[in-house]
């Protein structure tokens, strides 16, 4: 009961929000209205009982991704721009297309049946009696260390493409350029100049 | 021996064509051949009548005219042994095997030397006048700068008339005959820079192609008939063929006919007859050596010799006979009513050939072939003659042709002006001269020969003749000079390398006839023909000759006298005669000038239909069928359909995504209402 | 009432859907596309959630892990080009993104 209260409360908050994602007129709202969307998401995993993936999406989505995109609408000084009237243009096929495709699932969902003997092949049943964290490191080390590897080094490729698509030289910064300091020599560092006593240089 | 005459011209052609010619030097390059005379074609086509002939220098070796000359003389020396070795009674046909060309299941052709009496005439024909024109053209075309050219094509002329009468089966013969006419176009087009000059080869060549349809289909005719295209095979089977019918298109043709019929059609292309004439005027375009030697003594009897050839089919092919007689006779009718009016001294002459060929065929289609080869045989000599004579007239008037600017030449060009005469004389049959002995025997046979339409159209044409050669005779040589004085003071005589072989031309025109009649039409020549010509036992209208009426056989001779005065009337007493005459009949005067128009009629009737045709197939045909729906359609339909897809590259990443979106969209439906399960 | 496998995966479409109408009915700019893309994998991650639990088997969420992970670098590349976009172009509005027209 508390399940269903909880379940419904999160879903049509999520949607909602997630409808004003697409429509607000401000862009700022726009990614918060997203941020909203994801911590019921989260809400919606915990209720279907994989609390370390809603705590990850917390963490991830909305502390470093959401973020993101929140730090790059500030920089990019987006204007509040009126909705303009070409979207209707796009309204009938966009709007049938997104109804076909809602329409398919929708059949895909309530006709489709589970097979029975799915249930008894799952390709990683939970251990019983350890918290779902415990779970997921079991088998996320184990069984699915490639995959672990292979999206780590996604995300190496990630962080050196976006470093090198925005990284720019700004002209007059002082820079330390350490090959150039260790090669120096006394012949360019260092002038002798004999002075004779008495006088200055 | 025979194979020395026939391939000594080759080999000279072969050898100053490609040795002596610059056809080497200029492969590849652009080389404007004429460079200096690219200025001068403009001026040449607005007075038509100059003879363009070379005012530039020669510059290169000699050797080449010299060898060619050499070897054709050689050529013509053993032609003559050849036929003296047939007096006073021919011997049987022997045949020279060449080589082996054609063995294709029942089609046999080789490359044989058919020698018997006819091509022992027409050896000594071609070969005389061929050396005596390449003797002249030394002369003459002195100072062309392509002469190594000229007598190579010459040669090669030469060559290609000998293949065709030493030819034993029709496809030798064809041979020859293609040949002959690939080397009329490449000599009447010799000066091609000259826009006239190529018109006139190109029009001579589609000409004799359509007479050359007629003979090939007859050659398949022969074929279909006696499957075989050699002469004794064919010959020997003709009595078999009489009475067969072709059945073609549900109808029934008698074949012998048909055949007769079709072969002539190809004589009637290449020997000038009425309706395929119309290219033998303009081939005078041409210089006057190659006027002489094709378009007089060799090329145009071509036609005749080929009928006289297959006399044993046209023997029995009476139908086929009529009609030569009938287009024979027309034709020597017309062409002497447009000559009578010319103006250019070579144009009159050229009727002058197409008019005697017409006695020719109406000798052949009466029967008497003997008669008509006598008269072939003659006419080479003085129509050579007449034609050399006026080139030495040209040559003199420094290019001028048009006879309305001669006259009062008879005190500066005397030994021209006597062989011009000798020439006329021979023409029009004076006695005692050749043409008196020949062309009164086909008269009489047009008598004899009961063809009452041919006999009086042939005396008219004579009467004609004699008028239009006095005619040509005074107002080129007689009266006061009507030239320009800077021609009049460069008139002089022509030199010997052209004057000893009209002497040797003249010879023959006043002896030929007497020498040799006996021989061709006369007691002996049953002896003399031999299985050459073929008649059939109720054929004797050689015989006939002898027993016509007198009136009969001195209608030539009051022909000529009559025609003789009137000219003289005309042009020597009263010279303002003529344009009276002309004004009063004017229409009249106009249809003879423009010879019965029929450049006018054949340009309505032919050739503007095949023009558009062309240019309509061009056009709409290729251009925009083929090409439409081929590679311009195929390209224009990629054109349209890139512009079409380029609409959906809007650069918009929105767009991107959408269509994205529809084709997961698509896919997904595809595979929950169909697709693989 | 009993919160079935079905509710959750109605869920997951009905945000799915959200995020591709926002993706060509946006009319203002870019980021909106990017937010969009998140939603969506936001879908698939409750849906994966969705089964795992219902399966009882651990891939799904796994899986799900490694698409946050993909989600998160692609959200930090697509940003990066955003803003290099913007400091070329000047301009993040999506009418004014075509240079890739052909």
């Amino acid at each position: 009961m508390i399940a269903a209260l909880f379940f419904y409360l999160f879903a049509s908050v999520a949607i909602a929000s997630a409808v004003m994602v697409i429509s607000s007129r401000n862009p700022v709202h726009s990614v918060l209205f997203l941020i909203l969307c994801f911590v019921n998401a989260a809400g919606l995993f915990i209720l279907m009982g994989a609390e370390f993936l809603a705590m990850i999406l917390i963490v991830v989505y909305v502390g470093a991704v959401a973020v993101l995109f929140l730090f790059v609408v500030m920089m990019l000084d987006v204007d509040f721009v009126e909705l303009r009237q070409g979207m209707l243009n796009y309204m009938p096929i966009g709007g049938s297309i997104g109804l076909i495709v809602l329409v398919e699932l929708a059949l895909v969902v309530f006709s489709w049946v589970l097979s029975p003997t799915a249930l008894k092949s799952a390709a990683s049943p939970p251990a019983g009696g350890v918290t779902n964290t415990q779970a997921l490191g079991e088998i996320l080390y184990t069984k699915y260390v490639y995959y672990f590897e292979a999206s780590g080094l996604i995300l190496l490729v990630a962080m050196i493409g976006a470093i090198v698509l925005t990284l720019r030289h700004k002209q007059g910064v002082k820079r330390q350029d350490v090959s150039v300091q260790v090669a120096r020599s006394p012949a360019t560092a260092v002038e002798v100049i004999k002075v004779k006593p008495g006088q200055g240089i | 021996m025979y194979q020395a005459i026939v391939f000594l011209p080759l080999l000279g052609a072969l050898i100053a064509g490609f040795g002596g010619t610059q056809v080497f030097k200029n492969l590849g390059s652009d080389a404007d051949v004429y460079g200096d005379h690219a200025s001068h074609a403009l001026d040449d086509q607005a007075a038509h009548t100059h003879d363009g002939h070379g005012h530039g220098h020669y510059v290169g070796a000699a050797w080449p005219m010299y060898l060619t000359t050499a070897l054709l003389c050689v050529s013509a020396m053993l032609s003559w042994v050849v036929f003296w070795g047939f007096l006073p009674e021919g011997h049987d046909v022997s045949v020279v095997e060449v080589l082996r060309w054609v063995n294709s299941g029942g089609l046999v052709a080789n490359w044989t030397l058919r020698i018997d009496a006819l091509t022992a005439v027409m050896l000594v024909v071609v070969n005389t006048v061929s050396a005596l024109v390449h003797i002249y053209s030394l002369g003459y075309m002195s100072h062309d700068e392509h002469q190594p050219r000229f007598f190579a094509f010459l040669s090669l002329f030469t060559f290609a008339m000998l293949m065709l009468v030493t030819s034993n089966n029709l496809l030798q013969m064809f041979f020859g005959w293609e040949g002959v006419g690939l080397a009329s176009y490449l000599l009447i087009g010799f000066w091609y820079t000259r826009e006239s000059a190529n018109a006139a080869a190109i029009k001579a060549f589609v000409v004799n192609r359509v007479g050359d349809f007629g003979f090939a289909l007859g050659i398949f005719g022969c074929f279909y008939m006696f499957q075989s295209i050699e002469f004794d095979t064919i010959f020997a089977a003709t009595p078999t063929a009489v009475g067969k019918t072709m059945h073609f298109l549900s109808w029934d043709f008698d074949a012998l006919t048909v055949l007769c019929l079709l072969l002539f059609m190809g004589a009637m292309g290449k020997s000038a007859q009425f309706l395929l004439h119309t290219w033998l005027p303009d081939a005078m375009e041409g210089p006057t050596p190659v006027s002489a030697l094709i378009h007089a003594a060799t090329m145009v009897t071509a036609g005749v010799f080929l009928v006289a050839r297959m006399s044993p089919l046209f023997e029995i092919a009476p139908h086929a006979r009529e009609f030569v007689v009938v287009v024979g006779a027309i034709t020597a009718f017309f062409a002497a009513t447009v000559g009578l009016v010319q103006n250019d001294i070579k144009r009159v002459i050229a009727y002058s050939t197409c008019s005697q060929l017409g006695y020719m065929f109406v000798a052949l289609g009466l029967g008497a072939y003997g008669i008509a080869i006598f008269h072939l045989f003659t006419h080479a000599f003085f129509k050579a003659l007449l034609f050399l004579g006026s080139g030495s007239v040209i040559h003199a008037m420094s290019g001028e042709q048009d006879m309305r600017k001669m006259g009062g030449l008879a005190p500066h060009i005397r030994k021209t002006w006597i062989l011009m005469i000798i020439g006329n004389l021979a023409l029009t049959g004076f006695p005692l001269t050749a043409g008196y002995y020949s062309k009164d025997a086909i008269i009489e046979s047009a008598f004899a020969g009961h063809s009452s339409f041919a006999f009086s159209l042939l005396v008219i044409a004579a009467f004609c003749t004699s008028f239009y050669s006095w005619r040509l005779a005074f107002m080129t040589f007689n009266g006061p000079s009507r030239a320009d004085t800077h021609t009049l003071e460069h008139v002089h005589e022509s030199p010997n390398v052209m004057l000893v072989p009209l002497y040797v031309l003249a010879a023959g025109a006043l002896a030929a006839g007497f020498l040799f009649k006996d021989y061709f039409i006369g007691r002996d020549e049953a002896l003399f023909w031999g299985s050459a010509l073929y008649r059939a036992p109720e054929n004797e209208i050689v015989h006939a000759i002898h027993k016509v009426p007198s009136w009969v056989s001195s209608s030539p001779f009051v022909a000529m006298v009559l025609g003789f005065l009137l000219a003289v009337q005309f042009y020597i007493r009263k010279t303002s005669l003529p344009q009276k005459l002309a004004n009063m009949n004017w229409p009249l005067y106009q249809f003879l000038l423009n010879k019965w128009y029929f450049d006018e009629l054949y340009d309505f009737l032919f050739v503007r239909p095949a023009m558009w045709l062309g240019r309509f197939l061009w056009k709409r045909g290729d251009g925009t069928v083929i090409d439409g729906l081929g590679p311009d359609g195929v390209s224009a339909r990629v054109i349209d359909m890139t512009r079409g897809v380029v609409r959906l590259q809007t650069g918009f990443v929105y767009h991107y995504a959408f269509a994205m979106l529809i084709g997961v969209a698509a896919l997904v439906s595809w595979f929950t209402f169909g697709g693989t399960h | 009432m009993f919160i079935g496998l079905s509710h959750y995966l109605t869920v997951a479409a009905i945000l799915f859907t959200i995020g591709i109408f926002g993706i060509f009915l946006n009319r203002k700019n870019v980021i909106v596309i990017m937010m969009s893309i998140e939603l969506m994998l936001l879908a698939v991650n409750i849906n994966l959630v969705a089964f795992s639990t219902s399966l009882h088997d651990l891939v799904g969420q796994v899986f799900a892990l490694l698409v946050l992970t993909v989600a998160a670098g692609e959200a930090a590349i697509g940003l990066a080009i955003l803003v290099t976009y913007f400091r070329n172009r000047g301009s993040i509005a999506v009418e004014d993104i075509n240079l890739m027209k052909g």
